[in-house]
C-alpha cells in the first residue's frame, strides 16, 4: 500500500506531531518502505486464527477495592511545566 | 578488579577483599576518566551512589547482607528512579525527575546493590544501535567506530568497557540480546511477565520485558534472582513461582535436545558469524546434548509482525507526552492544538516520530483489521511455531545477529535495513519466550553472540546450557584490547 | 405532528466503589484539586492499570438486575484522543465485548402504566478529569481528581418516543442501580450522567433520521427541557424541507438551549484496540451465581409484592417501592404497628408530605419508622384519635420525643373514662337545651343530623381528647 502526503498530514494530525512543510516529503518517503514492507503480511492466509494480544494468553487478576493511594500532589506537581492553586494549566479549552 | 564477575564482587566483598565503597569509587573513577570515549551513562550520581555504598558496607559489617549488597549496578535510562532523572534517551523527559521508582529499581535497592548511574539508550528504546538517543550515539568499546548496539547500547557498552560490573536493559524486539551479542557480554530476555513492567516507560506493551545484562551466565542469574517476581501492580506479570535461578546452574547437559531452525541459518547470514556459531553448537554437542534440524515456517513474517504491533502499542503509550504534567513543553504554545503539535514534534526525534506515525497509522478507521488485526492473527502462528518445536527439542539454538557490529552512521538514513538487524530476535518477545546471548566468537575482533531460546519460564534452563558452554569456552572472558592493554 | 422521535440514552454511571477503577486512589467528591490523582491517574511513566474486583462485581450485579447476559470474557480497549482532561491521551473503556450484553428494565409512567425498555450494553470505563474554565491568565486549569473513577456507560435501545419516556426512564434506572447499591446515583454530583440521541422519522415509517447527540444533561429536569427542545429545533429543520446535521450538540442549562460543540467538531477517530496493559476478564458461573445469590430485591419485584402481601393497590405500591429506604422504612412501620394500610397512608401523606416541605430525602428523615409504628399503634388502640395524631407526629417532627411521651407531656390521651365523660355530656346537654328540645321533637332521619352537632361540641369542650364512639354512645341513651 502506498501512501500520500495528505495521508501522513492526517495521520500526523491525530497523533498531534508537527511536522514541518520541507520534512513532510522524507517522512512520507520513509514510512512508506516500512509500509510496503509490511505489506507481506497481506498474503497471509489467517482464516480462523483467533488474534494474539498476549503472548501468554493470560486473564486479568483483580485488585481489591481498597484505597492505597496517599495525596502526592506536592511532588507530582514539583515537575510540572505550569500549575496554580493545584490545578495543571494548558491554554484555554474549548468545548 | 573491574574484570571480576559479579559472583567474585560479592565473593570478595564478604572476605573483606574490598569494600563497596572502593569498589564504587572505582567505577566512578573509571566512567569519570573513560566515558567520554563510550557515551554509555546519561546521568552519574556520584554522591548517592557513594552514599549508598557506605550503608552496603555497613550492611555487610553488620552480617545482614542480602544478595547483591553493595554490588554496583547501571540501570538503563528507561526504569524510573526517584529523585534522578529518567530520560528514557529523549528530549522529552530530559528535565523528568520522577517522584517514584521502578519495581525493578526497588527490586536491586532491596537486594542491597549500589546504582551507578543511567545508561544511554535509543530514544524511547527505538532502534537498533543506540543512535536515535537524544544524548548523542554510544559507541561499541571494541571498537568505538562501530554502534555498541540498541537499544540498551549503554548498558552493553558500560559492560563491556568495564564501567560496570553488570547493568539492567530491556528488550522489545532484542533490545537486550542484539547489544550483548555486539558487545561480547551475556544478556537474558526473560519470558514476557516474569519481570515486573511498573515504573519502566512504556514502548511496546505487549512485548516489553526487563532482564540482566553482565558478563557471565552465572551473573545473569544472580541478577535475575533479584529482579524476577510477581507484581500485583503490573497486570501482565506472571504470578508463575519463580526459581532459584543459579541452583541449576551446573546441571548436565547429558540428553539435551537443540533445535537448529533452518530459517535462523539461511540466507543473510554472514558466514564468518555462521562458523562462530557452528563452533558454538559443537561444543554444546560435545558436553553431551543433541542437534535437531527444526523450522520456525513463519519466521519470515516477524519482521512485518513486529513492525505493526511495536508501532501501534507505541504510538499510544506515547500519548502521554503532552507536554501539560511532566516532561518537555513548547515555548509559549498559542493554543491547545499548539501545545499538542509543538510539544511532541520537538519533543521526540525522528525515529520516534516515525513509529508514532506508522503506528497511528495502522491503528486507524479502515486500516486496522488490514494492519493490526492481522498481525496479531499471525502473531499467534508464530507463537504456534515455537511451540510445535517445543513438542521435539528443551531450547532452540542460533544466531542473534546476522552479523557483528556494524559502523556508526552506517544504516541511519535506512530504516527498514536497521529493522533488519533484528530478524532472529523479534519472534522471541512476538511469542513471549525467554531468549539469551552468549558470547560465541569474534569476526575481525568483533564479538559474535549465540542466541538461545527457551520454554516459556524456562529461564534455568537457558541460564544453565549457557554457564557450561560459558565453563568450556573464555569468549565471554575476552576484553577489548585497548582495556587489556591499559590504554583505555 | 407529522415526525416521531426516535430517543436512545446513554447513562454514563458512576460506580460506589472506594478506590478508583484502576489505581487505589480514593473516590471522594468534592476535595481539593489534583489531591486524589495518583501517578497512575497523572499517567507518570510506566504507570500500569490494575482492574478494581468491586468495579466487575457491580457491573455484574447490574446485567443481572436487567436480566442480561454477562460477558463471560469482556476485554478493555483503548479509546484514543488527546484532550487534556484525559491524562493517558486514551480513555480505559470496552469497545468490543463489553461485560453487560442485551437486556431490558420496566420504566413507570405517571399514570401508573408501565413499560420494558431494552438495553443494548453496558460497559466498564473510567471517567476523565475536569477542565475548569475560570480564568487562569487566559488559560485552563485542569483537576485530575476524577480521572480514574469507575464507571459503567448503560447504552439504551432507540425505543424512547418522548420526553416522559426519557424521564421515566432514568427515574426507574436510578431507582434500580441505587437498590443495587452500586451507585449513589446523585445527579447534582455527576454520578449519573446522560447523553441523548435524538432523531426524528416521518410517523409510520421505520428508517432512522439523522441524529444529534446532546451531552451534559444532567438532571431529570434538564433531560426533559432538553428533549423537548431538540425535538422542536429537528422538527423546524424537517419542517422547513432541511435536512438535520449529525453532530454533537451541548445542552446549556442557563440559556436552556442546545448548541453544537466546538471541541467535537472534527470527526475523530478513536483507533480502538485491546489495552495491552490489561487482560481479558474472565467471569465463570459459580462467580455469576454467588453474586446472583445475594442480589436484594428489585424495584419491580418489591412493587409486586407489595401488591400481594400488603393488599395495596398499583398506585400505592409504586409510590412505596420508588428508593429502597423508602420501602424499607415503610415495611419497618408495617413490621411495628401491623396495619399495612394505615402504615401506607400515614407514610405517603403525612411522612413524604413532611419530606418535601422540609426537601429532605428519607435518609434524612428526623422521625424512625420504628417511632412511626408506635404513633400509628396508638391510633389502632384508640389511645389517640388520627387528628390527634397528626398533632402528635408534628411533634415528633420537631425532635420533641416519643409518640408516648409526647402523648403523656401532652395530655393528649383519648378521654375513655365513662364517668369523666358524662360530666361533659352533661354539661353540653345543659347549655344546649333548645337544640335538645329541637332533637326531641325530630323525626329519625333529622336526629342522625343533629346528633352531630351534640359530639361535635363534646369534642371540643374534650380538646379532641374524647373517645368518638363513646360520646355517641353517652348521647344515645341521654337524648331521650
Amino acid at each position: 500500500m502506498s501512501i500520500e502526503q495528505n495521508e501522513i498530514t492526517k495521520i500526523a494530525e491525530l497523533a498531534r506531531i508537527r511536522i514541518a512543510g520541507e520534512e513532510i516529503g522524507q517522512v512520507t518517503e520513509r514510512i512508506a518502505e516500512i509500509l510496503q514492507m509490511v505489506d507481506q503480511l497481506q498474503a497471509v492466509d489467517t482464516t480462523n486464527v483467533e488474534p494474539m494480544a498476549n503472548p501468554l494468553d493470560a486473564t486479568q487478576q483483580l485488585r481489591p477495592d481498597v484505597v492505597t493511594e496517599k495525596n502526592r500532589r506536592e511532588a507530582f506537581q514539583a515537575i510540572a511545566p505550569a500549575v496554580e492553586n493545584g490545578l495543571y494549566l494548558v491554554p484555554k479549552v474549548i468545548e | 578488579m573491574y574484570t571480576k564477575s559479579v559472583a567474585q564482587l560479592i565473593e570478595g566483598l564478604r572476605g573483606r577483599e574490598f569494600s563497596s565503597a572502593e569498589l564504587t569509587r572505582g567505577y566512578l573513577d573509571r566512567i569519570a576518566a573513560l566515558d567520554s570515549q563510550y557515551n554509555s551513562f546519561i546521568s552519574v550520581d556520584e554522591n548517592a551512589a557513594m552514599a549508598a555504598a557506605t550503608a552496603a558496607d555497613e550492611r555487610l559489617a553488620s552480617g545482614d547482607a542480602a544478595a547483591l549488597t553493595g554490588i554496583p549496578i547501571a540501570h538503563k535510562d528507561i526504569f524510573c528512579t526517584d529523585g534522578m532523572r529518567t530520560s528514557c534517551g529523549s528530549r522529552m523527559l530530559d528535565n523528568f525527575v520522577p517522584p517514584y521508582d521502578a519495581t525493578v529499581i526497588q527490586r536491586f535497592k532491596t537486594a542491597g546493590a549500589v546504582m551507578l548511574g543511567k545508561t544511554n539508550m535509543d530514544e524511547f528504546a527505538m532502534g537498533s544501535s543506540n543512535e536515535s538517543s537524544f544524548y548523542g550515539p554510544a559507541y561499541n568499546p571494541w571498537d568505538t567506530k562501530l554502534v555498541p548496539g540498541g537499544s540498551s547500547g549503554g548498558s552493553a557498552a558500560a559492560v563491556a568497557g568495564l564501567l560496570a560490573p553488570a547493568a539492567t536493559g530491556t528488550d522489545t524486539g532484542g533490545s537486550i540480546r542484539q547489544p550483548a551479542a555486539f558487545c561480547g557480554i551475556t544478556g537474558l530476555k526473560p519470558t514476557y511477565g516474569r519481570v515486573s513492567r511498573l515504573g519502566m516507560v512504556a514502548f511496546a506493551s505487549s512485548l516489553d520485558q526487563a532482564g540482566p545484562m553482565a558478563h557471565s551466565a552465572e551473573d545473569c542469574a544472580l541478577l535475575l534472582n533479584a529482579m524476577a517476581g510477581h507484581d500485583p501492580l503490573d497486570s501482565t506479570s506472571s504470578n508463575t513461582a519463580t526459581e532459584d535461578y543459579c541452583a541449576t546452574l551446573n546441571n548436565s547437559l547429558e540428553g539435551l535436545r537443540i533445535g537448529l531452525p533452518a530459517e535462523y541459518f539461511g540466507e543473510g547470514l554472514d558466514s564468518t558469524t555462521g562458523e562462530c556459531i557452528s563452533g558454538a553448537l559443537r561444543e554444546l554437542e560435545a558436553q553431551g546434548a543433541t542437534l535437531v534440524n527444526v523450522s520456525l515456517p513463519h519466521s519470515a513474517l516477524t519482521i512485518p509482525t513486529y513492525y505493526i504491533i511495536a508501532p501501534a502499542e507505541a504510538s499510544t503509550n506515547l500519548s502521554r507526552f503532552d507536554g501539560v504534567r511532566y516532561g518537555y513543553r513548547c515555548d509559549d504554545p498559542v493554543d491547545l492544538h499548539d501545545l499538542y503539535t509543538r510539544t511532541r514534534g520537538q519533543g521526540f526525534g525522528d525515529e520516534v516520530k516515525r513509529r508514532i506515525l506508522v503506528g497511528t497509522y495502522a491503528l486507524s478507521a479502515g486500516y486496522y483489521d488490514a494492519y493490526y488485526k492481522k498481525a496479531q492473527q499471525v502473531r499467534r502462528l508464530i507463537k504456534q511455531d515455537f511451540m510445535d518445536c517445543f513438542e521435539q527439542v528443551d531450547i532452540i539454538a542460533g544466531p542473534t545477529t546476522p552479523g557483528p557490529a556494524f559502523a556508526v552512521g552506517a544504516k541511519t538514513n535506512d530504516p527498514v535495513s536497521m529493522y533488519l538487524e533484528d530478524v532472529y530476535t523479534l519472534a522471541v518477545n512476538l511469542a513471549g519466550l525467554p531468549g539469551m546471548s552468549v558470547p560465541a566468537g569474534f569476526v575481525d575482533n568483533k564479538p559474535v553472540g549465540l542466541q538461545l531460546i527457551g520454554r516459556h519460564f524456562d529461564e534455568s534452563r537457558l541460564l544453565n546450557v549457557a554457564h557450561r558452554f560459558q565453563q568450556a569456552t573464555d569468549w565471554h572472558l575476552r576484553t577489548p584490547d585497548a582495556i587489556a592493554r591499559g590504554v583505555a | 405532528m407529522q415526525w416521531e422521535p426516535v430517543i436512545g440514552l446513554e447513562v454514563h454511571l458512576q460506580l460506589a466503589t472506594q478506590s478508583k477503577i484502576f489505581s487505589g486512589s480514593p473516590t471522594t467528591f468534592g476535595a481539593e484539586p489534583n489531591t486524589q490523582a495518583s501517578a497512575v491517574d497523572l499517567a507518570m511513566p510506566g504507570m500500569l492499570p490494575v482492574l478494581n474486583e468491586q468495579a466487575v462485581s457491580f457491573a455484574v450485579q447490574f446485567g443481572l438486575g436487567i436480566g442480561a447476559e454477562i460477558g463471560k470474557r469482556s476485554i478493555f480497549d483503548r479509546k484514543n484522543y488527546f484532550y487534556p482532561d484525559l491524562p493517558k491521551g486514551y480513555q480505559i473503556s470496552q469497545f468490543e465485548a463489553p461485560i453487560v450484553g442485551k437486556g431490558s428494565f420496566e420504566i413507570l409512567m405517571e399514570d401508573g402504566s408501565s413499560r420494558k425498555i431494552g438495553i443494548t450494553r453496558a460497559h466498564l470505563e473510567e471517567d476523565a478529569g475536569k477542565s475548569l474554565h475560570e480564568d487562569f491568565h487566559g488559560q485552563s486549569g485542569i483537576d485530575l481528581n476524577r480521572a480514574g473513577t469507575p464507571l459503567l456507560e448503560i447504552v439504551s435501545e432507540p425505543e424512547i418516543r418522548n420526553a416522559a419516556e426519557a424521564v421515566a426512564y432514568l427515574k426507574a434506572l436510578h431507582s434500580l442501580v441505587t437498590y443495587l447499591g452500586i451507585s449513589d446515583g446523585n445527579m447534582a454530583e455527576g454520578s449519573m450522567r446522560c447523553d441523548v440521541n435524538i432523531s426524528l422519522r416521518r410517523v409510520g415509517t421505520e428508517e432512522l433520521g439523522t441524529r444529534a447527540e446532546i451531552k451534559n444533561v444532567n438532571s431529570f429536569r434538564f433531560v426533559e427541557k432538553a428533549i423537548r427542545h431538540e425535538i422542536e429545533r429537528q422538527a423546524d429543520i424537517l419542517d422547513d424541507g432541511g435536512r438535520v446535521v449529525q453532530e454533537t450538540r451541548l445542552y446549556d442549562a442557563d440559556r436552556d438551549e442546545t448548541r453544537p460543540m466546538r471541541s467535537k467538531e472534527v470527526a475523530n477517530d478513536y483507533r480502538y484496540f485491546p489495552e495491552p496493559d490489561l487482560l481479558p476478564v474472565v467471569i465463570d458461573d459459580a462467580y455469576i451465581e454467588a453474586i446472583r445469590s445475594q442480589l436484594p430485591e428489585l424495584p419491580a419485584d418489591k412493587r409486586l409484592r407489595f401488591t400481594e402481601q400488603y393488599g395495596l393497590n398499583k398506585y400505592d405500591a409504586n409510590v412505596l417501592s420508588d428508593s429502597r429506604a423508602l420501602a424499607d422504612y415503610f415495611e419497618a412501620v408495617v413490621a411495628d404497628c401491623g396495619d399495612a394500610k394505615i402504615a401506607a397512608n400515614w407514610v405517603q401523606v403525612e411522612l413524604l408530605g413532611q419530606l418535601n416541605r422540609d426537601e429532605r430525602s428519607i435518609e434524612q428523615c428526623p422521625v424512625s419508622a420504628a417511632d412511626l409504628g408506635a404513633l400509628i399503634s396508638r391510633i389502632l388502640d384508640k389511645s389517640i384519635s388520627g387528628k390527634i395524631a397528626k398533632q402528635v407526629f408534628e411533634a415528633m417532627w420537631q425532635g420533641e420525643g416519643s409518640a408516648d411521651d409526647i402523648i403523656a407531656a401532652k395530655g393528649l390521651q383519648q378521654v375513655s373514662d365513662s364517668g369523666a365523660l358524662e360530666v361533659i355530656v352533661d354539661e353540653v346537654l345543659g347549655a344546649n337545651a333548645a337544640q335538645v328540645q329541637q332533637y326531641l321533637d325530630a323525626d329519625e332521619a333529622k336526629r342522625k343530623k343533629l346528633v352531630g352537632f351534640f359530639v361535635g361540641q363534646v369534642m371540643k369542650l374534650s380538646k379532641g381528647q374524647a373517645n368518638p364512639q363513646m360520646v355517641n354512645e353517652l348521647l344515645a341513651k341521654k337524648l331521650v
